[in-house]
């Protein structure tokens, strides 16, 4: 499994736990407001846990025009 | 408090506020838990005029228009004061539109300066757009060191030494381009004059003032009509403080309340949404005598303050609730979009005043804010001094179209005098928005004539700006309307966009084109996205020049079909 990959399935794993949804209801290219029924402020509390998690610091614009964990995933590699 | 009425100007206003409070603290950013800014009114007119005399050097003369495309920060108001100081017409763009839609908004206003932070620029120039681009002088805020700024110049060192001129306007002069919908073909630039915002400011704290001491928190995008007035024009007439936080995050916000001891705060519906939801998992998570015993005492201070609020005895009965606020709040502004009573109540009910009102960017911020006398959840407010409300043509039950005549309304949307027209009417600004006066002279609201919808967040989109998204649909016909234009709802709230589709011959919906629908839907920003799609089953009714007629589908639709025809998506 590639970096990407792995960050992916790391985020989906969390998002899942946090927002207490089974981990085999979410795919890489879901809209995660939809699926996990979020709006953009619980989104942001996603990101700071991702933050913790990952040990990097993203700046709330990286969210901007994000909606599926793919995506994310890309933007937080980015800064590994 | 500045006397306004000695003020011609915006730009004077302010010039006179940073000599009158030198040493107030007027600015402080946040970013995170870290401090990054402070600035007392003196500190701020020695950034601010080496700024303004560089424009000017730059020549920003009398009426030229400079956009501002920024988060919420301390430069967002610098560059705002050099503007007016220069006699610039200032043009406050929505930082969460895309790159395109930025370009496409600065050519419509022929914006000839840019002020914008840097990640924005950078998406600006990935633009297929960006070359066409006509703005004369770009300034970057926070550009990393070697970034490539395409001409750009770095607003930190965009300073020149000498006075800057003072170029005073004249009351009927344009202050300020604001746009309040319309990146789909049909922009809609609220113009916006002096006298607009003077008077609007006057009637605003007239009823909540601010003070040397009051600590504003500024959350919602400055450009919004309601942050730049009681994030910026309010509180610096008045010598108070603005206090950036340079991310959204909930447990920032909610750190920054303690730290900094805010006064007051203005919230859209979706905040303050979350901010009863983190408080009522709280209360729930106590003990189960401890809850009672915080239920009774929310109890007491409701009967005791049904009448008009005391904060200090709020204060006094739930002390852990108000530490959490920090202690000094005297009330949530919540505006730009409905808010439901029973989350303005659980607020008022704790003790916290919640001031929800009723405007729009046309009327430069608010026309109805609750005045507390007594807090009245189920309604907007009453109509602020000097802003004449009526219902034009009730029905049975006295609800009708809003109207309203009052100092506070524009002049006219940029270029569009068939609009201007239309939404100006013998001096009466016709709002599109269904309400009621009940006995007592508050505004309840009951939904829309107009096609649009407006989210919890307090964005305002119409159809016609989406719809380009769906155009590789693979139908004979489609438009989107908002759900409650379709089917009157008489009420506010969960408003939801509705793609109609008209199929082509022998055309079958089936799960391919559903996806593709879900494909499309999801390249417009989450706020933006259609709620659900409906198949309709005869050609749309078109004009000579093949416009579709928008309303008398709507009609057809209507009488054919109910809500419960749309899917959701």
């Amino acid at each position: 499994m590639s970096g990407s990959e792995q960050t992916l399935e790391q985020i989906l794993t969390l998002a899942a736990t946090h927002f207490k949804v089974p981990r085999e209801k979410l795919t890489a290219d879901d809209d995660f407001f939809k699926t996990l029924g979020i709006d953009s402020l619980q989104a942001l509390d996603l990101l700071t846990r991702l933050e913790h998690h990952f040990h990097v610091e993203l700046p709330d614009y990286e969210l901007q025009g994000v909606s599926d964990f793919r995506t994310l995933a890309q933007r937080i590699q980015a800064r590994l | 408090m500045l006397d306004l009425d000695q003020y011609s100007c915006l730009g004077a206003a302010l010039r006179d506020a940073l000599d009158r409070w030198p040493n107030e603290i007027c600015l402080i950013e946040s970013d995170r838990d870290k401090e990054k800014t402070r600035l007392t009114y003196s500190d701020f007119k020695e950034i601010a005029l080496p700024l303004a005399r560089a424009l000017e050097d730059a020549e920003l003369g009398r009426g030229d228009r400079a956009a501002i495309v920024m988060t919420n920060q301390s430069k967002w108001l610098i560059s705002a004061y050099a503007i007016f100081y220069g006699g610039g017409v200032l043009v406050p763009l929505d930082y969460k539109l895309s790159a395109a839609e930025h370009l496409q908004l600065l050519a419509h206003s022929q914006a000839k300066f840019l002020v914008v932070e840097y990640h924005l620029w950078r998406a600006m120039m990935q633009s297929p757009e960006f070359r066409k681009h006509r703005v004369q002088t770009v300034l970057v805020t926070e550009a990393p060191l070697g970034a490539d700024l395409a001409g750009a110049f770095r607003w930190e060192e965009f300073r020149r030494k000498g006075d800057p001129l003072f170029v005073p306007r004249q009351r009927e002069d344009v202050a300020c381009i604001v746009y309040s919908s319309g990146t789909g073909g049909r922009p809609k630039g609220c113009v916006l004059t002096h006298e607009n915002y003077i008077e609007q400011c006057k009637s605003l704290t007239a009823w909540y003032p601010f003070w040397p001491g009051v600590r504003y928190l500024s959350i919602l995008p400055t450009n919004h009509a309601i942050d730049f007035m009681v994030g910026f024009i309010g509180p610096f007439v008045c010598g108070a403080c603005v206090v950036h936080l340079r991310t959204l995050r909930p447990e920032f916000v909610r750190d920054a309340f303690v730290r900094y001891r805010i006064t007051y705060v203005s919230l859209v519906p979706m905040v303050l949404k979350n901010l009863e939801r983190g408080l009522r998992a709280k209360f729930e998570a106590l003990p189960a005598a401890q809850r009672f015993f915080l239920e009774r005492l929310i109890a007491v201070n409701k009967a005791l303050t049904r009448l008009h609020p005391n904060v200090r005895l709020s204060r006094m009965l739930l002390p852990q609730v108000h530490k959490a606020f920090g202690g000094g709040l005297e009330a949530i502004i919540v505006g730009g979009a409905f808010m439901e009573p029973a989350t303005l109540q659980f607020f008022y009910d704790l003790g916290i005043p919640v001031a929800n009102g009723y405007g729009l960017t046309e009327a430069c911020t608010a026309l109805t804010v609750n005045d507390l006398k007594p807090f009245r959840a189920d309604t907007v407010g009453r109509p602020l001094p000097g802003v004449e409300l009526r219902v034009m043509s009730p029905d049975e039950e006295g609800i009708g179209e809003v109207v309203v005549r009052s100092p506070t309304v524009m002049s006219q949307y940029l270029d569009d005098p068939e609009l201007t027209a239309q939404t100006i009417v013998d001096g009466w600004l016709l709002t599109g928005d269904l309400g009621r006066f009940n006995g007592d002279g508050h505004l309840q609201l009951f939904g829309r004539k107009k096609n649009m919808i407006v989210t919890e967040g307090g964005k305002n989109i119409y159809p016609e700006d989406i719809e380009t998204a769906f155009s590789r649909l693979p139908v004979k016909e489609y438009c989107v309307f908002a759900g409650d234009y379709l089917w009157k709802q008489r009420r506010l709230g969960k408003e939801m966009l509705v793609l109609v589709l008209r199929l082509e011959q022998n055309q079958e919906f089936g799960e391919g084109l559903r996806q593709e629908i879900e494909t499309e839907n999801r390249t417009l920003p989450d706020f933006k996205r259609v709620g659900g799609y409906f198949v309709w089953d005869r050609d749309f009714p078109r004009t000579a020049s093949m416009k579709i007629k928008r309303e008398v589908l709507a009609e057809e639709i209507r009488k054919a079909y109910s809500a419960a025809a749309v899917v959701a998506l």
